[in-house]
């Protein structure tokens, strides 16, 4: 199963690599789009997926991380001073975020991460002098890399890939490490991981931190890329088509993003041809999805391997009843 | 030396607690020593519970003292004792279900190794691994070491529960009903395993329960509470001899 889930990974960059180069502009536009969901997902999935917390804020993280770089730009700052600054801005918003937690759970934590989802866009909305308010920031610059102009749409796809491929790693050493363990054991069951050492406290303004995170270098990569922001992709409904992103993809699974980002971010564009009817459409599959695979796309492997060894159970049983049967006719 | 050896695991002094107007627990005084199986048993509403959840820091008690190995812990909670090596078990079930048994039994230690940060991209297993294992074996649950604890039997859900509280390797363990909702056959395999234990790892225990045969069997001492109060503390002979526990708790 670990083998055949890394080779599934690796010839899904290796399609992440050339997929692209076959695609005109609005494709690898779309693809870039899609990465950047995947790596805000990613951190959502560690905070929801991983150590349980309930968020309903992470839009916040992302318009916090796509400000901060389109702001600093503006200034006439780098890309790559921004860039970390976002990052650890919104780590540090994250654990101020993760007290909440401390002290509520379930769907009251989802509301009081919504009011300060709320709070975030209004600052964007109304700050003018600092986010232009409802006309946003325009003409974000591209970056360079090492010298390397980014201008083009495949050579910032590529960009955007490394760095969803290494923040994906980190990701995972992060998750096979102790620490991941303990996200979810705290997401198990929080009063017997505490009883057994585990800081849950720590754990918990941790799960919140990186993945704001995340959202943070996400965002980032955001402004770059559609060179215009304004409120509009950081409110409330975007944080909960994030949410929906992580459960759909399958929530506590590592790859759950890559399929949750595509749901929310290619799908719509395929679905073009219904017109109007595309949120029906949508909404439809989601509720379909939420009655049938509650545990998300990628828990379908783990359900026909759940069903394959019950029918293998059972079979064992009959085949020992009829044993049992034969011999006592023997006798 | 010879003063620290005498020196109880747990000390606890004159406990008092209150529910508004029930005084869960009216006045208790009692000490473990090292090395001691010690029961706690009494009737529905004895305070018993209310006692337990003193000691593991879920509640903190109105007047009293709790002492660990000497220290005061009567105002620390669950993590900070766990970590001054208090281990528990839960009356309910409570392993964590979509982790194998084995990295139940590694998540059951790992916080005791470093520090936070040093278990950051650290070895997965925390080199616990052969740690577990040996206890996997001890528990007799090799076969479905790496299944997902929630897929197994409530009996085999049991000893991994129980197995989790022996992995930091503590000075004192609380089982709150190990043998609650257990198949009889079970009980005898859960007392023969907490009597090796007691005897390989020199840990104190502190068990409540109601099975009265396993508690006489595995217990060296056995409090008995009745409303609130320490009615009688000594061996299951002297409590099975007590006429005063023989009325009010064992009578019928």
């Amino acid at each position: 199963m670990k083998k055949l889930a890394f080779l599934a990974g690796l010839l899904g960059l290796l399609a992440c690599i050339f997929v692209p180069t076959l695609l005109k502009n609005h494709g690898i536009y779309l693809f870039t789009y899609w990465l950047i969901y995947v790596i805000a997902t990613m951190g959502l999935n560690l905070t929801i997926g991983y150590a349980g917390q309930k968020s309903l804020g992470h839009a916040a993280f992302f318009g916090i991380g796509a400000y901060t770089v389109a702001v600093m730009m503006q200034a006439g700052y780098s890309f790559w001073l921004g860039m970390p600054l976002a990052a650890l801005g919104c780590f540090v918003v994250g654990l101020v975020l993760g007290f909440p937690a401390l002290r509520v759970q379930t769907i009251y934590l989802a509301f009081a991460t919504l009011g300060f989802n709320t709070a975030v866009w209004l600052v964007m909305r109304n700050e003018e002098w600092l986010t232009g308010g409802t006309f946003g920031i325009n003409n974000i610059a591209r970056p360079e890399a090492f010298g390397v102009s980014l201008d083009g749409n495949l050579a910032y796809y590529y960009f955007v890939l490394a760095f969803a491929v290494v923040l994906g790693l980190l990701l995972w050493g992060l998750l096979h490490s102790p620490w991941g363990k303990a996200f979810t054991a705290l997401r198990d069951n929080p009063i017997r991981a505490e009883s057994l050492g585990v800081d849950i406290r720590g754990y918990t303004l941790l799960s919140f931190a990186i993945g704001a995170a995340y959202a943070g270098i996400a965002g980032g990569l955001f402004g770059s890329l559609v060179q215009f922001i304004d409120p509009a992709p950081f409110t409330v409904e975007a944080s909960i088509m994030m949410y929906l992103m992580v459960v759909v993809g399958g929530p506590g699974y590592f790859l759950g993003p890559l399929l949750g980002a595509a749901v929310g971010v290619i799908l719509p564009e395929w679905l073009r041809f219904a017109q109007a009817w595309y949120l029906f459409v949508f909404g439809t599959a989601v509720v379909m999805l939420m009655i049938w695979l509650p545990d998300g796309l990628l828990s379908i492997p783990d359900r026909i391997r759940a069903k394959r060894q019950s029918r293998e159970a059972s079979a064992a049983r009959a085949a020992n009843a009829n044993q049992r049967s034969a011999e006592g006719v023997k006798a | 030396m010879t003063m620290a050896a005498n020196q109880p695991v747990l000390k606890v002094t004159d406990l008092k607690k209150a529910y508004g107007a029930i005084q869960a627990v009216g006045g208790v005084s009692f000490e473990v020593r090292p090395g001691e199986i010690f029961g706690v048993i009494g009737p529905n509403g004895s305070g018993k519970t209310t006692l337990f959840n003193s000691m593991l820091g879920q509640i903190t008690p109105d007047t009293g003292k709790i002492e660990l190995n000497g220290q005061d812990v009567t105002q620390l909670g669950p993590l900070a004792l766990n970590r001054l090596g208090v281990g528990r078990t839960f009356q309910t079930l409570q392993v964590f279900g979509k982790m194998t048994v084995r990295d139940n039994l590694i998540v059951a230690a790992q916080e005791h190794q470093g520090t936070m940060f040093s278990r950051m991209f650290a070895p997965s297993d925390s080199d616990l691994g052969a740690k577990a294992d040996a206890l996997i074996d001890q528990f007799h649950i090799k076969h479905v070491a790496d299944k997902k604890a929630g897929e197994l039997s409530y009996g085999q859900q049991k000893l991994v529960d129980i197995a989790m509280a022996f992995m930091s390797e503590p000075d004192l363990v609380l089982l709150d009903e190990p043998c609650a909702g257990v198949n009889p056959s079970l009980v005898g395999g859960i007392s023969t395993l907490l009597k090796d234990l007691n005897k390989t790892r020199k840990g104190s225990f502190v068990v409540i329960e109601h099975n009265m045969d396993f508690v006489m069997d595995l217990c060296h001492r056995i409090m008995v509470m009745v409303e609130g109060k320490v009615m009688a503390i000594g061996t299951p002979e002297e409590i099975r001899a007590n006429k005063q526990v023989l009325d009010a708790y064992l009578g019928s």
